[in-house]
């Protein structure tokens, strides 16, 4: 099964690197929250706490490699399933919990599913569910780049699936006809839903269509933190020197379902994903932290426990808050109500007050 | 003052807009060097220069995708869509992303992006070049949609379009872009997003249209005219935000409604009209509404002129509401 081979597989420490230990440290801390949320968040949605969740189990080396490489002015256009980069930008998790239950201080006044969030203030944009229309519009804000002369990029976040996408196409294009400083992401996670990688394309890697739009595509271990670091860094190098684009496949795996609402037992093999659990991103950089001194067993538990207590927290404030006022329905639709909204608006509050909607 | 077509006009407007905002750019298919092919963008790369009249791959979805991008960042963005016809690869563009940014982000990320496309049958274009498909954007909230019917709206609503915070889908009756020439304002003219224009007052019954069905339905006013019967035809000029207090206070007069477009007539913009109507002005109605629009049939080449609504057509359906109440 091309599923089970092993991206390449090198040492962590390979030789010189930008990366000093606190930086290292640092990733691996948000390595830790993110896996950690990830594992409560999906018992709350068994629990009926939240009503979805997309885990990102397994590519938080991707994920937190890629947004430390970033710089806060670059523009992220994500897809749903990046909670280590919203982390990684400063995002809290009460935050995005608030998103999760929708509740009266989501920023996104509770309108998406869980996993759809952005900031505006962190240069997040705000993600959708259909696949890869990001990717175009990551393409038109790096045009918009062009235009103000800025030293910064777009990064647009995408699976594998996405590659078959009509955006990913038409993105890759523009990007190449106009040398665009966009950096595409693609994390590789060898499932789209319940179609594996080869079933995606023939093409040997993903990476590889890079080539047909005229710029480079790179393959990455997206295992290895360090790696999607320094690929990352030299792509965003490449573009802000008015270079154009790269394509970056990082290949990882998803541990967990596609969301909660699928099983994967349906469609794959145990034994694929306990030989990536094998590599798994957290693993190889705590190891890396303890055999170099900077981190003990001790320090860790403590890292869990303060994690988990942080995380318990986050849960009984968001959970106190209200949920979200309806007449909030009537907001943002336009920047201004047009008379028809004003009208609508007007019955629905009086429905509510009769008694016959009720909230 | 200066007398232009309607598709001078909406060059005129344009170049205004651009002139007066560096953030303004038009993008899309044959725009630059060709001056689109209609001619609506034609010398505005020779002013404005290549990074701001762009000549784009030909990929709708890339078009609209990318001026969503610049949006976003702070450009103001007018797409051109060389047909309305080919504007679906662009729909998920459309409908899941313009349409919803503001909303889906609680209010952070506006998205303002024009959407431009000539729409409509007359010009022996089949099926892939005379659609006129505006039922499927009004539908979907979050999307304005402006049509202009003369040579002034067409420049006036383009830059209130231009001007406008959220999404606009600019329909252009292509049907008529030469037909007729009229007076422009110069300079920064813009008209108001929902507000109807009548355009020949009467008593015995209303004719509600848009685009190139205007001078359609004034040309069967004309003719009614001479029977006796006093039609009062009403420009919607937007249909999204709909100005309804104008039709309502039209039909409460008149007493009588005569809906009229090109589209097909299943669910579209007549429909909600009518509806409209019967909810908001059923008692002062004297006879059943009465629409007259494209069949329900796909739009066809050889046969358009028996396709699309005329004035003869129109005329009949006004008369019959006359005689039957």
């Amino acid at each position: 099964m091309a599923n089970a081979v092993s991206p390449p597989s090198a040492p962590l420490d390979s030789g010189a690197t930008p990366l000093s230990a606190e930086q290292r440290l640092s990733f691996y801390r948000t390595m830790v929250l993110s896996r950690a949320i990830d594992e409560r968040c999906l018992s709350l949605q068994r629990q009926g706490r939240i009503g979805f969740y997309v885990p990102a189990s397994g590519q938080e080396g991707a994920q937190i490699g890629c947004a430390a490489a970033l710089e806060p002015d670059d523009w992220i256009f994500p897809a749903y399933r990046e909670i280590g980069l919203a982390l990684w930008r400063g995002i809290p998790f009460r935050t995005l919990l608030d998103q999760f239950i929708g509740n009266a201080e989501d920023i996104m006044k509770g309108r998406q599913m869980p996993n759809h969030y952005g900031f505006r203030d962190k240069n997040f944009v705000v993600a959708s569910s259909p696949i890869g229309t990001q990717i175009t519009q990551a393409v038109g804000a790096a045009m918009a780049i062009q235009r103000r002369k800025a030293a910064t990029v777009t990064a647009t976040f995408f699976g594998d699936g996405a590659t078959s996408s009509n955006d990913f196409h038409a993105g890759m294009n523009f990007a190449g006809v106009f040398r665009t400083p966009t950096i595409f992401f693609c994390q590789n996670n060898q499932w789209a839903i319940s179609l594996p990688r080869e079933r995606q394309t023939r093409s040997s890697t993903l990476a590889q269509k890079a080539e047909a739009y005229g710029f480079p595509g790179v393959v990455v271990d997206g295992t290895d933190v360090d790696a999607v670091y320094r690929a990352v860094r030299s792509a965003r190098e490449r573009a802000v020197r008015g270079e154009g684009p790269t394509l970056i496949e990082a290949q990882v795996y998803r541990y967990g379902p596609h969301s909660t609402s699928d099983d994967p037992r349906r469609y794959r093999a145990d034994e694929e994903l306990q030989a990536w659990k094998r590599r798994d991103p957290i693993l190889r950089l705590k190891e890396l932290l303890l055999s170099s001194g900077q981190w003990t067993e001790a320090k860790d538990a403590a890292l869990l426990d303060e994690v988990r207590a942080q995380i318990a927290q986050a849960i009984e404030a968001a959970e106190a808050v209200p949920p979200v006022a309806p007449a909030t329905l009537f907001e943002d639709t336009f920047a201004r109500r047009t008379p028809q909204l004003e009208e609508e608006k007007a019955a629905f509050e009086r429905l509510v007050q009769e008694g016959v909607i009720r909230p | 003052m200066t007398e232009m077509t309607l598709v001078q006009a909406v060059n005129r407007g344009l170049h205004e807009a651009m002139k007066g905002d560096p953030d303004v750019l038009v993008l899309g298919e044959d725009v630059g060097v060709d001056g689109g092919v209609f001619r609506a963008t034609e010398g505005l790369i020779k002013e404005f220069g290549p990074d701001r009249v762009i000549d784009t791959p030909l990929s709708e979805c890339g078009i609209v995708g990318t001026a969503i991008g610049m949006a976003l960042y702070g450009l103001k963005p007018v797409a051109e869509i060389q047909f309305l016809d080919f504007i679906y690869p662009a729909f998920d563009q459309i409908v899941s992303e313009l349409a919803k940014f503001r909303f889906r982000s609680g209010g952070q990320y506006p998205c303002h992006v024009v959407v431009r496309a000539p729409y409509g049958g007359g010009i022996k274009g089949g099926l892939y070049h005379s659609q006129s498909t505006e039922a499927y954007f009004c539908h979907t909230a979050g999307l304005k949609v402006a049509i202009p019917s003369t040579p002034a709206d067409a420049k006036g609503l383009l830059l209130s379009a231009i001007h406008d915070e959220d999404p606009v889908i600019f329909l252009e009756p292509k049907r008529i872009y030469r037909a007729v020439s009229g007076e422009v304002p110069d300079g920064d003219h813009r008209v108001p997003f929902g507000s109807a224009r009548t355009v020949v007052p009467g008593d015995d019954v209303s004719i509600f249209a848009y685009g190139a069905m205007v001078p359609v339905a004034t040309e069967a006013a004309e003719a009614l005219r001479g029977e006796g019967i006093s039609a009062e035809v009403v420009d919607l000029r937007t249909l999204v935000p709909l100005d309804e207090a104008t039709v309502l206070a039209s039909v409460e007069k008149t007493g009588r409604a005569v809906v009229v477009h090109e589209a097909a007539r299943f669910c579209g913009f007549g429909a909600e009209l009518s509806a409209i109507l019967a909810e908001k002005a059923f008692y002062s109605l004297k006879a059943p509404i009465a629409r007259v629009t494209g069949f329900d049939t796909p739009f066809p080449y050889a046969l358009e002129n028996v396709y699309l609504p005329n004035a003869a057509r129109v005329a009949h359906a006004a008369r019959a509401t006359v005689r039957s109440g």
